[in-house]
């Protein structure tokens, strides 16, 4: 997790489903490099030829709404997404992003100062989001410690293997 | 309404101080939560991965959780089969004995509805999004994703924010032909999809208390579409009796207190309410069916399936519609039973006789046309009138194609007439 981190920025409407993220028809593939060839082919069809590393998400209210597949969280990040910022997100995709590591900010009000093509900076410990190009922020909430740890230690898999790890140098429990 | 100011406790806080061990939870506040029963279907593949990386040797409980298959049933591609390849071999290495595979499928909240797998009390998850629909038993049930799944199977528990609760009462009497699905999507219509985000919902009043409980998890099913992380309904006396031979382990029923403090209340009145339609592309976007139908809006699909309706009592109504008429020659209707329990059933009643002399397709249990990855796929420029819970872009296909999401009663009547009818026509 880069804080603060800066990227290019790609901008979505309110209500962006996991349809739109990832569709029906991709949800038996695994390889989560596979999957990032088909990320947002229906909200975004130029995304996944352009996308670079780094790049940020910048979207309205309720991001993410719709299944539970965790294919969308992963395939954005396995195409390199820095970081997804909106104004709300669905509840199920906002902890399938922060357990995987992928940074996943609610700040209200952020869609109305960007353009698809500005600038972000993000610092996620101060909760700030700034466009470097007009110069205009949003503040918001930082995440609450225990996520922002999930993301320091780089998700729920590497959470719990601490966990499991120390459950074990601690002998049995009895 | 405005919020309830009393100290009481809501249904959702009483269960979660329960998981947590603790005396009392407030909303915001982050716990851990002790898991009573933990379900996966195809998504769980996903969970394999994460729980072997994470170092576990074995689960948690292997006897709180059940392993349904049913977004692909039979394996319709190579993909689809090394799913369920992944997962029975998990399942065996694991021991995970509860595992309902090809022949004994089904949609998987059914399966932990009519198996009695969530009692009065629990803390379930399952990694489907519509895990909500068990809330309707007393519980606090909600989805998460696979990642977040092997973390519970290796270690019982997970973290969960207590949510704020919106309560929802329902008063008044429902008119002939309009149903329990009518009154979630006259909910939709108010709450919107944003309107419970993150947000427990807690029906009641008379209405609620005089469902069965099929019409009370179509209820709860669709708090997913209001973002909710759980919905749920005070356990009663009707919760007991459906439980009463089924329920795998012992209950622990709870209920709201009389002066439980409520962020939200709203109060629906279902007297004289119509049959009620959710419009392209919002399960939200709803409206009065009969004003629908006065557009001649044509289907070229019908599908009476899904998790949200397509229990006996849904294909029993649907069939009680359906004697007499033929489906409409430019319809292609879709019947898929939510378990092979409910198959059987079908065969035995009599109605798979008449939904397939009428010209419909009866497919086995499944999820089937419901996410547009299997079966029942639209051409883009496609209508389809469904009982199922979404109707997105993109959900049964290409993002062109249109579904209406309505009663089961209603989608048998656009399938006889090849167009949005009001279903009390055929009454
Ligand atoms: S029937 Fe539809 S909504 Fe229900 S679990 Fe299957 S795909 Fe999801």
């Amino acid at each position: 997790m880069q804080d603060p981190m800066e990227g290019r920025v790609w901008t979505l409407g309110k209500d962006v489903d996991t349809d739109g993220i990832i569709g029906g028809k991709y949800l038996t593939i695994i390889d989560p490099q596979e999957l990032k060839k088909h990320v947002f082919e229906i909200a975004l069809p130029e995304f996944a030829q352009a996308a670079l590393p780094g790049d940020i998400i910048i979207a309205d209210e309720n991001f993410g709404c719709g299944s539970s597949r965790e294919h969308a969280p992963q395939a954005m990040k396995a195409i390199g997404v820095g970081a997804v910022v909106a104004d709300s997100f669905a509840r199920i995709f906002f902890r399938n992003a922060i357990n995987l590591g992928l940074p996943a900010i609610e700040a209200p009000g952020v869609r109305k100062i960007f353009e698809a093509g500005d600038t972000a900076r993000i610092e996620l410990k101060k909760g700030q989001i700034t466009n470097l190009r007009t110069g205009a922020s949003v503040t918001f909430p930082p995440l609450p410690a225990h996520l922002l740890h999930l993301l320091e230690v780089g998700g729920l898999v590497e959470k719990v293997k601490d966990e499991l790890r120390q459950r074990a140098a601690a002998g049995p429990v009895v | 309404m405005s919020g309830n100011n009393g100290h009481g406790q809501t249904l959702a806080e009483k269960i979660l101080s329960r998981a947590s061990g603790l005396d009392r939870v407030v909303p915001g506040q982050i716990i851990e939560g002790q898991v009573d029963l933990a379900m996966m279907h195809e998504q769980g593949a996903q969970t394999v991965g994460p729980f072997h990386e994470m170092g576990a040797p074995r689960v948690w409980d292997p006897e709180r959780v059940v392993i349904a298959i049913d977004h692909w049933v039979p394996a319709s591609t190579e993909g689809a089969a090394v799913l369920h390849r992944i997962l029975r071999k998990f399942a065996a290495e694991q021991h995970l004995t509860h595992f309902y595979d090809v022949g004994n499928h089904g949609i998987c909240h059914q399966i932990l509805a009519e198996d009695g797998w969530v009692v009065p009390g629990d803390l379930a998850v399952g990694t489907d999004s519509h895990t909500n629909m068990l809330g309707a038993v007393g519980a606090v049930a909600a989805g998460i994703g696979p990642t977040e799944m092997a973390a519970v199977l290796a270690l019982g528990k997970l973290w969960l924010k207590v949510p704020p609760t919106l309560n929802v009462r329902v008063e008044g009497r429902l008119g002939k032909g309009v149903v329990a699905k009518d009154i979630v999507l006259r909910v939709l219509g108010e709450v919107k999809t944003t309107g419970a985000t993150y947000k427990s919902v807690e029906f009641s009043g008379p209405t609620i208390e005089r469902l069965s409980m099929p019409e009370r998890f179509t209820i709860c099913n669709m708090t997913t579409e209001m973002g909710a992380k759980c919905g749920m309904m005070p356990p009663d006396a009707t919760t007991e009796e459906y439980l009463r031979n089924i329920a795998k382990h012992p209950s622990h029923p709870l209920r709201a207190d009389a002066d439980a403090a409520y962020e939200r209340q709203i109060t629906i009145n279902v007297d004289d309410m119509p049959p009620m339609i959710a419009c392209p592309y919002s399960p939200d976007n709803v409206r009065p069916l009969p004003d629908v139908a006065r557009e001649h809006v044509k289907v070229d699909q019908v599908f009476l399936g899904s998790c949200t309706n397509a229990r006996i009592e849904d294909l029993r109504e649907g069939a009680a519609l359906m004697r007499g008429h033929k489906v409409h020659a430019d319809v292609r209707f879709i019947v898929s039973p939510a378990s092979t329990k409910i198959y059987k059933q079908a065969l035995e009643e009599g109605l798979l006789q008449v939904f397939t002399d009428a010209g419909a397709v009866f497919t086995n249990s499944s999820c089937s046309a419901c996410f547009g990855g299997n079966m029942g796929i639209l051409a883009p420029d496609e209508v389809c009138a469904s009982s199922s819970n979404r109707n997105f872009p993109g959900r049964m296909g290409p993002k062109e194609a249109r579904i209406y999401l309505m009663s089961p009663q209603a989608t048998v009547a656009a399938a006889i007439r090849g167009e949005i009818t009001d279903p009390r026509e055929f009454l």
